[in-house]
């Protein structure tokens, strides 16, 4: 059903078909939502607008509290630790995310190619995404620690003899390979759609002017499949802007504070009793958050006209 | 190769793919394109070798931590210690507790809500209220994470149980757009041949709406369990008792016990990830077909 054609509609209809807008509305229908909608509003919206509130007042998370208006905002923007984490995380996220929608993108254009095991090899490629990000975050601890010191040393390549995750320039390199590592099957499985989706005698029509492979990439593939790289770009931003779980296996935010995240700065606040303080910086994260999903959101629809 | 497979997106399509290069003979397979593949699932491939690798070691062969040295002898060691180090079996049942009910409240509160929505779309009150919880999608958990902490505290919901309830109402933007979007396109019909036989609202629903749900409201559930399962964030900040912790942050909490005891970690490790992988392999195709369902749609 549709907004825009109302269903047909008998005369005379026996009680309790769908209801129009004049009849009364269904009670079991109520009873399906309503209970829904207050446990929703507990768990979700509750906390959303109790944080908003504390973040204009000095709260430790309990006991009394005043309001101090905008001086959690002053002092956040004036403190080195939460920025440097605010730019980190927004630097990660962009980074990860043209990483992430490289490879899918191009394994996506291998995976629908006329290759043997294509099937098997689909399979293959998203297991990473059913496994616990922390989980195999300490997986790859072990082998950015142990193992690939060992293999270097073994080939005599020097920067790679230490350890990088105890380098604060390069531990960064760390997070970003396992967040990949484990959001290349999402991306990957909407470029296999969006490539499937494509009509074959494009190619076929294009074959026979005499394009070549790369000419066709260029101008039937990608132009084509614009909505589903601005759709994977928007999944994976969000995604990854929220990054927490693989940090605290691969480096905990360190060496010092170099891979701290802005939800691990949030988080840091119900240990450090800087409850309304951390409010302030996530409601900050929040608007963040919300304003790069809707500008990506409004290009969308740009291009899709 | 037949005709027509079922690809691993779920639909079944004729084997020469939309890719074909111009005039390419049926038979003709990109063989070194094949190779370059099959070298990148290396990628995926090596992780997962050398957890189950590590975790059959002795105890003095894990110790070196040689990622590639195959076991010798094959030790089942460090399954043992890591089941009572970590208390094993508390932790797993606990992690399925969490699960089972994100899965059935996903499910289940879902289809409802959707299909309440979707029968009074005319209506102001269910319009605003799928809007409302759509609105959810943009609000990221480090933001409502301290202030779930007091609230669960204050009504005793800061345990396993709280964890299901929150990982429901997280999923259920998401899954209630799923849901609707797929009511939408079914025959109105069937609803009404219901009524007409008399069915009450309540009946309808799970004689005729649960049932055409079925295809997506499984994929809801595989997903639902995979997010459940696999949760580190909310269960650590959430769960006050780390005796009630489920198994990522059982693992986190053990890490310095687990020092360079690799066989034990590892094991413990493959305990975790083996349940997601095993559902993953029995579900792929609804998983597979999931993901493009619902990133397309939405």
């Amino acid at each position: 059903m549709t907004l825009m054609t109302p269903p047909a509609r008998h005369t005379a209809r026996p009680h309790g078909l769908r209801p129009t807008p004049k009849k009364r509305p269904d009670p079991t229908h109520f009873l399906f939502l309503i209970p829904t909608l207050v446990a929703f509003t507990l768990c979700i919206a509750l906390p959303a607008v109790m944080g908003i509130f504390f973040s204009f007042t000095n709260s430790v998370g309990y006991g009394d509290w005043d309001f101090v208006g905008l001086a959690n905002y002053q002092l956040m923007f004036t403190d080195p630790a939460i920025m440097a984490s605010f730019w980190f995380t927004l630097w990660f996220s962009a980074v990860t995310v043209i990483v992430t929608n490289v490879i899918a993108f191009l394994l996506a254009v291998g995976l629908t190619s006329q290759i043997r095991a294509r099937v098997p090899m689909r399979a293959i490629f998203v297991i990473p995404m059913v496994v616990s990000p922390i989980i195999i975050a300490f997986v790859f601890q072990f082998l950015f620690a142990k193992t690939l010191p060992a293999a270097a040393q073994a080939v005599g390549f020097g920067p790679l003899e230490e350890s990088i995750l105890a380098n604060p320039d390069l531990a960064w390199a760390s997070i970003v390979v396992v967040t990949a590592w484990q959001a290349i099957p999402q991306a990957l499985l909407i470029y296999i759609a969006g490539l499937l989706a494509i009509p074959a005698d494009l190619y076929e029509a294009s074959a026979l002017d005499g394009a070549g492979a790369w000419q066709q990439m260029r101008m039937i593939t990608i132009p084509l499949m614009a909505s589903y790289i601005s759709i994977n770009v928007i999944i994976a931003f969000k995604n990854f802007l929220n990054a927490y779980d693989i940090i605290v296996g691969l480096t905990e935010g360190g060496p010092g504070t170099s891979t701290r995240s802005v939800a691990m700065t949030i988080f840091s606040g119900f240990e450090t009793g800087d409850y309304a303080y951390q409010m302030a910086t996530a409601t900050i994260f929040f608007l963040i958050t919300l304003a790069i999903a809707l500008v990506q959101l409004r290009l969308t629809r740009r291009k899709d006209q | 190769m037949s005709a027509l497979t079922i690809d691993s997106i779920g639909t079944t399509r004729k084997v020469p793919t939309n890719r074909a290069k111009g005039r390419m003979s049926r038979d003709k397979f990109n063989i070194p394109l094949t190779v370059t593949l099959a070298l990148c699932t290396l990628a995926v491939l090596i992780p997962l070798f050398v957890t189950v690798n590590m975790a059959f070691k002795t105890g003095s062969q894990a110790v070196q931590g040689e990622a590639f040295v195959l076991p010798s002898p094959l030790s089942i060691e460090g399954f043992v210690q890591a089941w009572e180090l970590t208390n094993f079996p508390v932790a797993f049942g606990l992690s399925a507790f969490v699960s089972a009910i994100a899965v059935a409240g996903a499910v289940l509160i879902s289809s409802m809500a959707a299909y309440a929505i979707h029968a009074n779309w005319e209506r102001t009150f269910f319009r605003f209220a799928f809007f409302y919880v759509l609105a959810a999608m943009f609000l990221p958990f480090p933001v409502l994470a301290l202030s779930q902490i007091k609230l669960s505290g204050l009504v005793g919901l800061d345990t396993p149980l709280g964890v299901g309830i929150l990982h429901i109402m997280f999923m259920l933007g998401f899954n209630v757009l799923l849901l609707t979007t797929f009511l939408r396109g079914m025959p109105q019909e069937l609803e009404e041949a219901a009524r007409i036989d008399g069915a009450s609202t309540w009946q309808t629903f799970w004689r005729v709406i649960f049932p055409v749900l079925s295809p997506m409201a499984a994929t809801v559930g595989i997903f639902a369990f995979l997010f459940s399962w696999n949760d580190f964030m909310m269960p650590s900040m959430i769960i006050a008792d780390p005796a009630l912790q489920t198994l990522p942050v059982v693992n986190q909490l053990f890490q310095s016990q687990f020092s360079s005891n690799y066989h034990v970690s590892f094991a413990s490790y493959l305990m975790a990830m083996a349940p997601a992988i095993v559902a993953f392999i029995f579900t792929q195709r609804w998983v597979l077909a999931g993901v493009t369902q619902g990133a397309v749609k939405s």
